[in-house]
């Protein structure tokens, strides 16, 4: 059978997803070499015994890649399950109460958006005092307010459509109402905006602790990789920072295209291309 | 009389996603036949969904590329094939759309009916169209959400006119309209087929059509089930399709009965 | 043309509104800080030699002791009259800072924001036009690698290619800060690096919107029309017309993305601009600095916003005649 759309989305979804999972486990399986220094074997470039060449203190870089890419996709996945949370929480909200809830939600989304994005989660971060913490509550708390917006109109478009009035009509109470009318309706859009969020979530990560503000010096993360190799670009170890970042593209970029396809399906204007 | 227009078992089919991961083949139009001729309005009347847009669509060559077509559209006896209708259409074959989302929304009346030319000709045949149908000259000025309903429709027409075509395609250009205006606009039609033209008329409201047609041909689910003279609409007589039958039985002065529908 | 005064009176005040929101919240952020100002910045071991007078005198320099309400009060009145306060770390008006440092980034951000809403712009017409086809494969790949690309390793990679490699361009902003004999062409070798790389991430974004929109239009009736019509030069009548419209609001709406942006990339080029600051004075715990560098960039993109709002009601008519009629 050739590939129809709807199978290669799928397909490429469940090809994330395994990606995902085997760069955890072998990150996880890393973490331990990783942070093994080995004098002999310092500033090598790679070769095949060390794919992504070797640092300053002959740490491996691919088992250094390996590990902060398994931080940062922890970190991304939990930091759009939060904000994906309060998009929820907060887009609901606005859409089920209206009035000064709507209005006020509204505003705080205007706030949000009016700050530069990495402004903000430096603000968050500080006021976390930095750290794990820091990078996850700034990263959560300001990549809501677009999937609230869409949860919103999501709602609102449902509260007026008329088969969830007639299930009222005839007495269904509230909470099947919500749960077999209106999850099914909500679910594939919003899992798709969160979807989207990730790969989002993991380059403000890196950005965020490459500033300095996020994980620590101690944690193999992709951001402190990248910003200790800015010290040796001039020696011209192009490896340190080539590598971790190329293998964070291809995470991130197999996520995004994965989120646009599904997005495009279940998009009515595009669904039947 | 020889047709400028004939369409001979003409089928749109559109492939679509199912349920799941499964796709399917939807055909809109299942071999439909028709023609038009000149001097005559000839109507093609089905409800909504019997794919009526996408007959117009099809002659003027503008199907969605998706779509697949089976059959043949022939215009003046000659094939109608896609760069055939690109150089035709605006030329000897005109659309007239349904509404005023067919006019850009931020373009001057005026400047749309000319299509970009500026010259005298263009101007003075653009004035002469829009005052066919009692528009002045400060309606070049307006912009589409700044007209009627009524006015829009009949800027839409004038745009039709303004090259003197030989087949004119109309795609449900009443609804929405006051009886009064809808008269009119039909009046209009009516017209240019005696100037000549061979006028298709896309409408869902069989009476209209009996009034303006002279062919009644009608569509359901995508299949001509009946064409008949006008007349037969009148009288109930020569309505051979049970279908049809039941179209007649429902429309106002027969008694509006709907069983059988 | 009252309408249109009412309107912007009413927006002006929309935005003065956010303006204090945000001040508020930066400003609650940075106080509920756990991290302590005379550590970060002076240092466990320094503090640990001095007398508790001294200590005393740092404390009330950082604004240690002060109730946060009370500093948060204080700060509005000050900025109300003009005055948003003394930078701790630079030790001179956070104004006077901002003004110095927006200077150096002003015309990075600007032409970066120029090109990235003209490429982007052209980009997305280019591959809308053509949907389906390579162009519009090419730029969609395009955006969807840079849109994955995090900005500073871009930034990391031209460095080392036209720095490092090429050795065509600086490594850095080696030049003292701040010394006007810096020659034009200099800045402009500094400035390159930067430029290039907030332009290229700042297009993809565009493109990708311009695209959808540019596809909208041609899937609308009036284009249908048109084509039934036989008329010619369709892009160029319809689709260009109508989708200057949006790409207004696109490009206006983009000024955070490219100040944001900014941040990341200034640290890579040790550019001294408004972004390094704005992190400068993150990790030292400079609030007056930070707070004045949050509410003058909400300041701009909210005028961004306005200036979008202002510029629809000239262009579009059904906005300019349809508020004339009332």
């Amino acid at each position: 059978m050739r590939m129809n759309r709807r199978t290669g989305a799928l397909a490429l979804m469940i090809f994330a997803c395994a990606v995902l999972l085997a760069v955890t486990l072998a990150g996880e399986l890393a973490s331990e070499p990783a942070g093994v220094t080995d004098f002999t074997r310092k500033n090598l470039p790679p070769s095949l015994a060390h794919l992504f060449g070797t640092d300053w203190m002959g740490r491996d870089m691919l088992e250094r890649t390996l590990a902060g890419l398994s931080l940062s996709i922890r970190i991304g996945v939990l930091t759009a399950a939060l904000s994906g949370a309060v998009a929820l929480v907060l887009g609901t909200a606005s859409a089920v109460f209206g009035g000064w809830v709507d209005a006020l939600i509204s505003w705080l989304i205007d706030l949000v958006l009016g700050i530069p994005h990495i402004l903000l989660m430096l603000l968050i971060s500080i006021a976390c005092g930095r750290g794990t913490l820091g990078v996850t509550a700034g990263v959560a708390l300001t990549h809501w307010p677009s999937l609230a917006r869409l949860v919103r109109e999501e709602v609102l478009q449902l509260k007026e459509a008329t088969f969830l009035r007639a299930a009222r009509r005839l007495g269904v109470s509230g909470g099947d109402v919500f749960v077999h009318h209106l999850l099914p309706h909500l679910l594939p859009q919003f899992l798709t905006g969160l979807i989207l969020q990730f790969p989002h979530a993991i380059l403000h990560e890196a950005g965020v602790t490459f500033l300095g503000f996020g994980l620590s010096p101690e944690q193999p993360a992709i951001g402190i990789i990248l910003e200790e190799s800015m010290g040796y670009l001039a020696a011209g170890r192009w490896w340190l920072a080539l590598f971790p970042g190329l293998a964070l593209v291809g995470v991130v970029a197999l996520f995004a295209l994965a989120g646009e396809r599904l997005r495009l399906l279940l998009t009515p204007a595009t669904a039947q291309e | 009389m020889e047709p400028i227009l004939s369409v001979d078992r003409l089928s749109i089919t559109f492939t679509r996603y199912g349920r799941g991961l499964s796709r399917v083949e939807l055909p809109a139009i299942r071999e439909v036949s028709l023609a038009v001729e000149p001097g005559q309005v000839t109507a093609v009347v089905g409800e909504s969904g019997a794919g009526k847009s996408l007959l117009a669509h099809a002659i003027l060559g503008l199907l969605p590329e998706n779509a697949r077509v089976e059959g043949t559209i022939s215009y003046n006896g000659v094939p109608l094939t896609p760069e055939r209708a690109e150089a035709l259409r605006g030329r000897e074959i005109s659309l007239i759309p349904q509404g005023v989302t067919y006019l850009d929304p931020i373009m001057k009346v005026g400047q749309q009916l000319r299509r970009g030319r500026n010259d005298r000709s263009a101007r003075a045949r653009c004035r002469a169209a829009l005052e066919r149908y009692g528009l002045g000259p400060e309606v070049e000025e307006r912009y589409p959400f700044e007209l009627s309903g009524g006015m829009a429709r009949r800027v839409l027409i004038a745009c039709a006119v303004m090259d003197a075509p030989r087949l004119i395609v109309a795609d449900e250009p009443t609804p929405g309209l006051d009886v009064k205006v809808a008269q009119r606009v039909l009046g209009h039609f009516r017209e240019l087929a005696e100037e000549g033209a061979g006028v298709l008329f896309i409408t869902h409201d069989l009476e209209l059509a009996c009034v303006v047609a002279h062919k009644v041909v009608v569509l359901r689910e995508g299949r001509t089930v009946d064409e008949v003279p006008a007349c037969c609409f009148q009288t109930g007589e020569g309505l051979s399709h049970p279908y049809s039958l039941a179209l007649w039985r429902a429309m106002p002065k027969n008694g509006m009965e709907v069983s059988g529908l | 043309m009252r309408h249109r005064l009412q309107f912007t009176a009413k927006k002006l005040f929309c935005m003065a509104l956010l303006l204090l929101g945000v001040s508020l919240t930066a400003f609650l952020l940075m106080a509920a800080s756990p991290l302590d100002p005379l550590q970060t910045n002076i240092g466990q071991a320094a503090l640990g030699t001095m007398s508790p007078e001294q200590i005393a005198k740092l404390e009330e320099y950082w604004g240690v002791n002060t109730p946060a309400a009370e500093r948060y009060l204080g700060w509005l009145g000050d900025v109300l009259r003009g005055d948003f306060g003394t930078s701790l770390l630079y030790r001179r008006p956070v104004l006077e800072v901002i003004g110095q440092r927006l200077r150096a980034s002003l015309g990075v951000l600007v032409c970066a924001w120029v090109l990235s809403g003209v490429l982007g712009l052209a980009l997305g017409v280019l591959a809308g036009a053509n949907r389906g086809r390579w162009p519009d494969r090419l730029v969609r790949g395009y955006c969807l690698t840079i849109s994955s690309t995090p900005s500073f390793w871009l930034a990391l990679l031209l460095l080392m290619v036209f720095a490092v490699w090429l050795k065509v361009l600086p490594i850095g902003f080696s030049g003292p800060v701040g010394v006007e004999s810096v020659s034009l062409w200099e800045r402009l070798r500094h400035a390159f690096l930067p430029g290039l790389t907030l332009s290229v991430t700042g297009m993809a974004n565009i493109a990708l919107h311009t695209r959808e929109k540019v596809i909208d239009v041609l899937g609308s009736d009036y284009v249908l029309f048109a084509r039934a019509r036989g008329e010619r030069g369709i892009l160029r009548r319809h689709v260009l017309r109508n989708v200057a419209l949006p790409a207004i609001t696109l490009q206006f709406a983009s000024v955070g993305e490219i100040i944001g942006g900014s941040v990341l990339v200034e640290q890579v080029f040790s550019y001294p601009g408004l972004g390094q600051a704005a992190v400068a004075a993150g990790l030292g715990g400079d609030l007056p600095l930070l707070l004045g560098i949050t509410v003058i960039t909400a300041a701009i993109v909210f005028a961004g916003n306005l200036i979008a709002d202002l510029l629809y009601g000239v262009v579009d008519p059904r906005i300019r005649r349809g508020a004339a009629r009332g």
